[in-house]
């Protein structure tokens, strides 16, 4: 071979080393996804994605599908890779074990149904698929997931102790001072894109959004629901604390409850000693 | 030994005291941004929602997003070098941002990436405080009353859109940039770049309502070079 012919072949290979690196897709970290022993593969997640959820969340998860103009509230914008139900700090990614259950949970009040007729292996391709539409994935990490002590028993003690927090942390600003989703910015919020939306009214009883546990309202109010107004309050709730509002917040729903038999119990007695919730009142 | 470790403290002493002068030359870019065409109307913000905001402020507060001042002055635009710069050492200072009577104080804060920024709540009642970052990760954090200052940085250039949902007439903006040299314009419009070595520059003015404004400049030493800027006013 001739030096210059051979310094040319030197040239085109690199120019095609270089034309590979421009077109190679993700490291193959953000292509899966990981729960249990379960592995989910981004290419795989494709087909069902087009088949089951492009129709609201857009063939390039940007929530620009064709359905998406007609239903409120918007379907999840993938690109921007921030999601309500997460079990990690707010403004950290979610683990794929939190996308994975709100695939499989769906979203109580919106048109997001739960996907339990998908088999748990589709689920899983779909959460690394649905990691491929933002590059946070490639850059970030998945934040560390809260942790939540075992839960104390519910007293008469915690439950008006959850009552001051809810009057001091002004959740009734939003969520009305009896829960009924009427507090005085009720109506003006706005979630991270500007669209209205309303805060949860305890008065249905209803699922929460993000599960149905006591544990799972602890998560909501302490890492916050990313994309809407709800804040975390991780920063200003002790664990204790935490657990108090909880206890609080059941009795605020028309639902058998422990937590509401002992407010019931205590308030046909005690009820008359009670300051109001709201701009005027101490919450005790 | 002692003598030695003496004369070492010296040595280092004198080292530290003689260094600044060998810093070389630096200038200066400063100037007036001004308007003109239409300035969308400014508002009155209604605060009954909250009365403890409404006693702070015993006149009405107007809307922030287009405050202009004598001769067509524009406050709150983020001057700043996006183009030319040397590598000047990290702005360490940290950058207060206050929410105080249901405003954001100062309406627009510039920073660099990873310059410290505290956030605190100086009102008698609560804040959410939601800045809107796309490039950054978005956030949302109660802050109530006599809670700590929330202490944070940002990773990525960006402009972001600051609100609390509790009062939606509380906005404001956090500008993070790469470059240590920026300036937000006080209520005369004007502003001032200071410690830039010779070179030369691309100085950028951006306002969130009126855009993005650029120039060059350039640096020869010790001197002070104005760069003035005209933003278009939009109504809508």
């Amino acid at each position: 071979m001739k030096p210059q012919t051979r310094w040319m072949s030197l040239v085109s290979a690199c120019g095609a080393v270089l034309l590979l690196a421009g077109v190679t897709p993700a490291p193959a970290a953000a292509q899966e996804a990981h729960v249990g022993a379960l592995t989910g593969h981004a290419a795989a997640g494709k087909a069902p994605y087009t088949r089951y959820c492009a129709g609201c969340h857009g063939d390039d998860g940007d929530a620009q599908g064709e359905n998406a103009q007609w239903i409120d509230p918007k379907p999840r914008d993938f690109t921007l890779a921030t999601f309500k139900c997460r079990s990690t700090p707010s403004g950290s990614l979610p683990t794929d074990q939190d996308l994975y259950n709100s695939v499989e949970r769906g979203f109580v009040t919106t048109n997001m149904p739960p996907w339990v007729a998908l088999t748990p292996q589709n689920r899983i391709n779909l959460v690394a698929y649905i990691k491929t539409f933002s590059p946070r994935w490639r850059t970030a990490k998945p934040g560390t997931p809260i942790t939540i002590p075992a839960e104390p028993t519910a007293t008469i003690q915690s439950i008006l102790h959850g009552r001051q927090l809810y009057q001091r942390l002004e959740c009734w600003k939003c969520h009305g001072p009896a829960g009924h989703g009427d507090g005085p910015s009720a109506h003006e919020l706005t979630d991270s894109k500007d669209d209205p939306i309303r805060p949860y009214n305890f008065q249905t009883g209803s699922r929460f959004m993000c599960g149905t546990t006591n544990q799972d309202l602890y998560r909501i109010f302490m890492t916050g629901l990313d994309g809407s107004p709800m804040p975390s309050f991780a920063d200003q709730l002790s664990p204790a604390e935490a657990w108090d509002l909880v206890h609080f917040l059941r009795t605020l729903q028309p639902l058998k409850t422990r937590e509401s038999a002992i407010w019931h119990e205590w308030a046909a007695t005690h009820g008359a000693e009670l300051k109001p919730i709201g701009p005027e009142g101490g919450g005790q | 030994m002692i003598v030695r470790f003496t004369a070492l403290i010296a040595v280092v002493a004198t080292a530290t005291i003689a260094a600044p002068r060998h810093q070389p030359a630096a200038g200066m870019i400063s100037g007036k941004v001004t308007y003109t065409g239409t300035l969308p109307k400014v508002r009155t913000i209604d605060m009954s929602k909250e009365p403890n905001c409404v006693t702070q402020h015993p006149t009405p507060v107007t809307t922030q997003d287009a405050v202009t001042g004598p001769g067509n002055s524009v406050r709150y635009v983020v001057v700043y070098i996006s183009a030319g710069d040397q590598g000047a050492p990290a702005a360490t200072d940290t950058v207060h941002y206050d929410q105080k009577g249901c405003l954001y104080i100062p309406h627009v804060a510039a920073m660099q990436v990873h310059q410290p920024l505290e956030i605190f709540n100086d009102d008698p009642h609560s804040h959410n405080i939601h800045p809107l970052a796309r490039v950054n990760a978005e956030w949302n954090k109660s802050q109530p009353k006599g809670a700590p200052p929330i202490r944070t940085s940002w990773d990525q250039p960006e402009f972001i859109p600051v609100k609390c949902n509790v009062h939606p007439w509380m906005h404001g903006y956090f500008v993070v940039l790469a470059t240590p040299h920026s300036a937000v314009t006080d209520s005369t419009g004007e502003f001032s770049l200071t410690g830039l070595p010779p070179g030369k520059y691309t100085v950028t003015a951006w306002h969130e309502r009126f855009g993005t404004q650029s120039q060059e400049v350039t640096i020869g030493g010790s001197e002070t070079k104005t760069a003035n800027f005209v933003l278009t006013a939009r109504p809508y």
